[in-house]
């Protein structure tokens, strides 16, 4: 059966890092649905498998990185059966870059070559798409696409260097969508890019996501940002998703202490102020992951069992999950 | 009598000659006529967006580079020129931390001979031992400890938060009266960032220690400091009391910024309300041709005629709160508080946005 409301299925993904001393699971088990226009936001710090996922699901991952087990199902708008992304060849995968699944990176620079105009960046990106598209129509078309971010059309004439950070930043979102994909995976596209610039970028995503109806996974380190952008979140840790639910849950009601301290890290804006801590310790190093729970060397809720029994990750309310041993033991008291 | 300020740059400009196209030069005018004072024990942020001056002003105060006009003072004394001594005495009484703490240490030597060195410069009249239990005094001042465990790490086996520590514990070794931070959290890992702000808190608790901290994230910036300075395009143009300046801002620049800061607070209602009007909210103008009048008034809301020909006065406004913007002179600066920059855009004139 195929689920029209559903444009991304990943299950049981895993993706190893193969080395010769040492291999490293830098994304263990993670499984999330995704919904036809829905931004999910992936929360996580340096070494939670973050970036990691997202190379997997856009196929851009180099060795020694290898996806080990698992499937990245991608449901078309036509309902036609899902196609496993992970399952195909280069040259099958070609068919579904750009107007399938499309990325922003972090930095706009890794995206957009120097030495060409970026009218003709968006031009081969089109063509290689729709062989029936001159050039001509192809520039105006990529005239058309900067104006969607607020950048004056005769713009495309520009070389990357000749635009503003920001303004480069927007052109990769524009260039994203050129082929009018059903999925935008975007890696940090604001970190680079100072407050206001973020929120008109932000502002932007939201507006076009409205208009064109893609779905968007959104990753970065700032957990404050994802609470105001996100539909859902899910919150990695150590390479696997530790908590996953609707940005408004996630912020009153976190359900895994890794969640709650990410949460409680972000001074706030107006509310009264109170001495904050963070969570003491840094993140385990992948190499030699702790036993049971990742988390539990910097757990304030550690109890008995969590050195040596893996948490699920497990309902503990409406479309929302956590993976604690603590939901458990509570769960199974009442 | 004892000055009030530990440190200030008085009315400074710095002003960087690049070379354009076809060989022709530009001037760009990174900071002009900034005031920034610190008291001892006093935490000041210097907030605003990239390319605004704030780096430039701390390599000023930081003696880097000479002011192309105005002074630097220490202690009341202006200091200006002088050799290789005079700068190591200077840089006894203030230090910077840099954002990066992967660049700020030596690759190539363990901990100890990092501390070593900067124990070495700025005290000659210690001997090895009293180095050593120096070195292990300020690791565990910023708990590094056991201390032992880390003075013979390599900066490469230490985590970024480990390694900012470091690197404080290096800035401290001469021990300072300023710190000059440049954004010095902004590299580390969010659940580390806090610790960071709470060492930092201590040492001016434990040490009187004045602190510039210099970042564009307000919300630590409030969580940190005493008092905020906002620049926009080389200029100062509000400072005062942190709740204040972040309750009500009494410059449209300010605002704009405190309204696009990252607010979970307010997440709960409706998004598109929430990123309305947000779309559009321009980008800083080049310093080497800023806009006349106040550098603001091409991105402002409020723009006046007035504003796009003279630059606007300062007006205070009690509690060492003060900005300059001629919203103040002409009894308007009530509209900021009733109104958000998006709406007030929203509302501006069409004609008025194209001039």
């Amino acid at each position: 059966m195929t689920n029209t409301r559903t444009v991304l299925e990943v299950r049981g993904l895993d993706v190893e890092y193969v080395t010769a001393d040492l291999p490293v699971r830098a994304c263990a088990d993670v499984s999330f649905t995704l919904g036809r226009g829905e931004i999910l936001g992936v929360a996580g710090e340096s070494g939670s498998g973050k970036s990691t996922l997202i190379t997997a699901l856009t196929r851009l991952q180099r060795p020694p990185a290898v996806t080990t087990a698992g499937e990245i199902l991608f449901h078309g708008r036509d309902g036609a059966p899902p196609v496993d992304l992970a399952a195909l060849d280069a040259r099958e995968l070609r068919r579904y870059r750009w107007t399938a699944v499309s990325i922003v990176m972090q930095s706009a620079m890794d995206a957009l070559n120097p030495v060409m105009r970026i009218g003709a960046q968006f031009a081969d990106a089109l063509r290689a798409h729709d062989k029936a598209l001159d050039k001509r129509a192809a520039w105006v078309r990529a005239a058309e696409l900067l104006a969607m971010v607020g950048i004056s059309g005769d713009r495309v004439r520009d070389y990357p260097h000749q635009l503003s950070g920001g303004m480069r930043q927007r052109a990769a979102i524009a260039l994203a969508l050129a082929c009018r994909p059903q999925l935008v995976v975007m890696d940090e596209p604001t970190t680079a890019v100072d407050v206001v610039m973020q929120r008109q970028i932000l502002a932007q995503v939201l507006r076009l996501r409205r208009e064109l109806g893609f779905a968007v996974v959104f990753v970065t380190h700032d957990l404050s940002l994802l609470l105001e952008l996100a539909d859902r979140i899910a919150v990695m840790y150590a390479g696997r998703i530790v908590e996953l639910g609707s940005a408004a849950e996630l912020y009153r009601a976190p359900r895994h202490p890794y969640t709650q301290g990410l949460r409680d890290s972000f001074p706030p804006l107006h509310a009264p102020l109170r001495p904050l801590s963070g969570i003491p310790g840094s993140p385990p190093d992948l190499r030699r992951p702790p036993s049971g729970c990742a988390f539990h060397p910097r757990c304030a809720r550690r109890i008995e069992g969590c050195d040596a029994r893996l948490p699920l990750l497990e309902a503990v309310g409406d479309g929302h999950q956590a993976a604690c041993l603590f939901n458990t033991r509570e769960g199974a008291g009442r | 009598m004892s000055p009030d300020y530990v440190l200030e740059a008085r009315n400074v400009s710095k002003h960087f000659t690049v070379r354009g196209s076809l060989g022709r030069s530009a001037v760009v005018q990174a900071v002009q006529d900034a005031t920034v004072r610190l008291k001892p024990g006093q935490i000041l942020a210097l907030v605003g967006e990239s390319g605004s001056g704030k780096t430039t002003l701390a390599r000023l105060l930081a003696r880097f580079y000479e002011p192309t006009s105005g002074e630097i003072a220490l202690r009341g004394e202006p200091v200006a020129g002088g050799g290789r001594a005079a700068r190591r005495a200077y840089h006894s009484d203030v230090q910077l931390i840099f954002q990066d703490p992967f660049g700020s240490l030596n690759p190539l030597h363990r901990v100890r001979y990092n501390l070593d060195r900067a124990l070495k410069l700025h005290h000659p009249s210690l001997d090895g031992d009293a180095r050593l239990r120096r070195a292990t005094a300020l690791l565990e001042r910023v708990s590094l400890t056991p201390a032992a465990d880390y003075l013979d790490k390599f900066p490469h086996e230490l985590s970024g938060g480990q390694r900012q520590r470091v690197v404080i514990a290096r800035a401290l070794a001469v021990e300072p009266k300023v710190l000059l931070g440049d954004e010095p959290i902004s590299m580390l890992d969010v659940s580390i960032r806090l610790e960071m702000l709470n060492l930092l808190e201590k040492l001016r608790a434990e040490d009187g220690l004045a602190l510039l901290y210099i970042t564009h994230d307000i919300a630590s910036a409030r969580y940190l400091c005493d008092d905020i300075a906002v620049m926009y395009a080389g200029q100062m143009v509000e400072s005062g009391p942190k709740e204040e300046v972040i309750a009500a801002p009494q410059h449209p620049y300010t605002k704009l910024l405190i309204e696009s800061s990252p607010d979970p607070e307010r997440a709960a209602g409706d998004r598109d309300e929430l990123f309305e009007g947000a779309d559009e909210l321009g980008e800083p103008p080049s310093l080497i041709d800023p806009p006349a009048g106040c550098r603001f008034h091409p991105r402002c809301p409020f723009a006046m005629t007035q504003c796009r020909s003279e630059a606007p006065p300062v007006t205070g406004l009690g509690d060492g709160h003060w900005a300059r913007c001629w919203l103040h002179q002409h009894g308007r600066a009530g509209e900021l508080a009733r109104t958000t920059h998006a709406a007030a855009m929203a509302r501006r004139a069409p004609q008025e946005v194209a001039t």
